[in-house]
């Protein structure tokens, strides 16, 4: 193995990112990056199910029949996303209530499949445990990141406590009406990628 | 790779899903009683919302306490008594499936799209020195993409609305799903069903309500891009406003009030 455990770990984080290097994983990240709590939950969520999607694969990759591995890896992870949407339903409502139906949608999130396929496939257990957990937080860091500037100028809170005071509840901080929007994440996205391939030149693509 | 048989990715598809349906049915089962109490806890937020009692920090259950929960059959407007129907464990929607507590709906009658509809329902009175001041009805009507589930507060004027929550539907995020939107809601108090001749007039109109037209007080503000979420809660109002809906209902209160009439 060339990269020790700790490499697997962090190397995701900032010098792979799925988000900022990769790309993957956009759509969820415009969709619940409006509050810090929303994008802080779908990080733990999506954490949780690539890595225990990465673990059960691995443990059972060598039985996977190549003809049907990607429908048995999405069984395994649509499996996964149920649990995890059902018991965020019983014990976190409000939040469930929140993500709504973007829960359902991790399965569609390609980071997980990528994982899955790219990595677990052909590694040992535990190696893709800890790459599947490096890569929910590198996703979760980006996550957090934006959400942290969306919700801060658009919403003039964090974590629903208000930092900035409003003008319409009496305070001096004029909203920014665009970062409330989804798309707003784009630019915020394409800003993080845009300083991580300046201080990392490594990252940026040959042409 | 080894050589595969061509049954392997058969069997081997067949354990997975046997195993994965086993889990998720698992969850499903184990965790519903859960998922039941957070509903109700939730259906009774949004009735407070619906009201404008809610306070953030306060146990919902002990700002219901004052609401007193009734039945009432639909067809006469008159209260069940509580030896009949327990009014804490009935289930309304469930009710509107069975044989003996629910009817079809003619196509015609069904504006709101809802199909069948109970015997009876439940009512939330709000009530202050023994004087009625709001009822909060529940109402649920078709959407574009599915049944959307509200509670509407009445005055005791059994015209004005106080206040509407939405709790409970799938239409799509940031368009029909705004009827969700507490801004969105809160311009719904003030607004009045009937017009003084008794007609249901209450809508939700195209863009914005102008404030000057005479109008004003019995339109909603539209939703942009939601034109036919914001037709089906139109339809909604109009059914559950209606005579199959709480008018009955209406009529035998504001009888109870003037003895002459």
């Amino acid at each position: 193995m060339a990269e020790t455990r700790m490499e697997l770990f962090v190397r995701p984080i900032f010098k792979r990112n799925p988000i900022a290097l990769l790309v993957l994983g956009i759509c969820s990240s415009l969709a619940v990056t409006g509050q810090m709590t929303t994008a802080f939950v779908m990080s733990v969520c999506v954490t949780l199910v690539v890595a225990f999607s990465s673990l059960i694969i691995s443990i059972v990759r060598f039985q996977i029949p190549g003809s049907v591995r990607i429908g048995i890896q999405i069984t395994v992870i649509a499996t996964l996303v149920i649990l995890v949407d059902q018991i965020l339903k019983a014990y976190y409502f409000e939040l469930s209530k929140q993500l709504s139906v973007y829960v359902g949608l991790i399965i569609t999130n390609c980071i997980v499949m990528g994982r899955a396929e790219g990595y677990a496939m052909s590694n040992p257990p535990i190696s893709s445990f800890i790459d599947g957990i490096g890569n929910g937080l590198g996703y979760g860091v980006i996550l957090m990141a934006v959400a942290f500037v969306r919700e801060l100028l658009g919403a003039g809170t964090l974590f629903g406590f208000e930092v900035l005071p409003l003008t319409s509840n009496g305070g001096w901080y004029v909203r920014n009406g665009l970062l409330v929007l989804p798309a707003s994440a784009f630019f915020l996205i394409a800003l993080l990628i845009w300083f991580l391939r300046s201080i990392d030149p490594d990252q940026q693509e040959k042409s | 790779m080894a050589e595969e048989s061509a049954a392997k990715p058969f069997y081997s598809a067949l354990i997975l899903a046997f195993v994965c349906s086993l889990l998720v049915a698992g969850a499903a089962v184990g965790l519903r009683p859960r998922q039941e109490a957070n509903r109700l806890q939730d259906q009774k937020k949004n009735i407070l919302y619906a009201a404008g009692l809610y306070e953030e920090g306060r146990s919902v259950e002990e700002l219901f306490t004052p609401i007193e929960t009734r039945i009432v059959e639909l067809a006469t407007g008159r209260y069940m008594p509580e030896d009949q129907i327990n009014p804490l464990s009935y289930k309304q929607l469930k009710a509107a499936l069975t044989e003996s507590a629910g009817h079809p709906l003619d196509s015609k009658v069904d504006i709101a799209g809802i199909r069948r509809l109970e015997k009876y329902s439940l009512v939330y009175l709000v009530k202050k020195d023994e004087q009625l001041i709001q009822i909060v009805l529940p109402v649920r009507g078709k959407g574009l993409w599915s049944t959307m589930y509200a509670y509407v507060a009445i005055d005791g004027d059994l015209s004005t609305v106080r206040g509407v929550s939405f709790y409970e539907h799938g239409e799509t995020p940031g368009l029909g799903g705004e009827i969700e939107n507490r801004r969105w809601e809160d311009g719904w108090q003030g607004k009045k069903l009937y017009t003084p001749d008794g007609e249901m007039a209450l809508k939700v109109v195209k863009g914005k309500v102008s404030e000057t037209g005479d109008q004003a007080l019995y339109q909603i503000d539209g939703l942009s891009g939601a034109t036919l979420t914001a037709k089906g809660v139109s339809n909604l109002l109009e059914f559950w406003f209606g005579d199959h809906g709480f008018k009955p209902y209406f009529t035998q209160l504001q009888k109870k009030d003037n003895p002459n009439g």
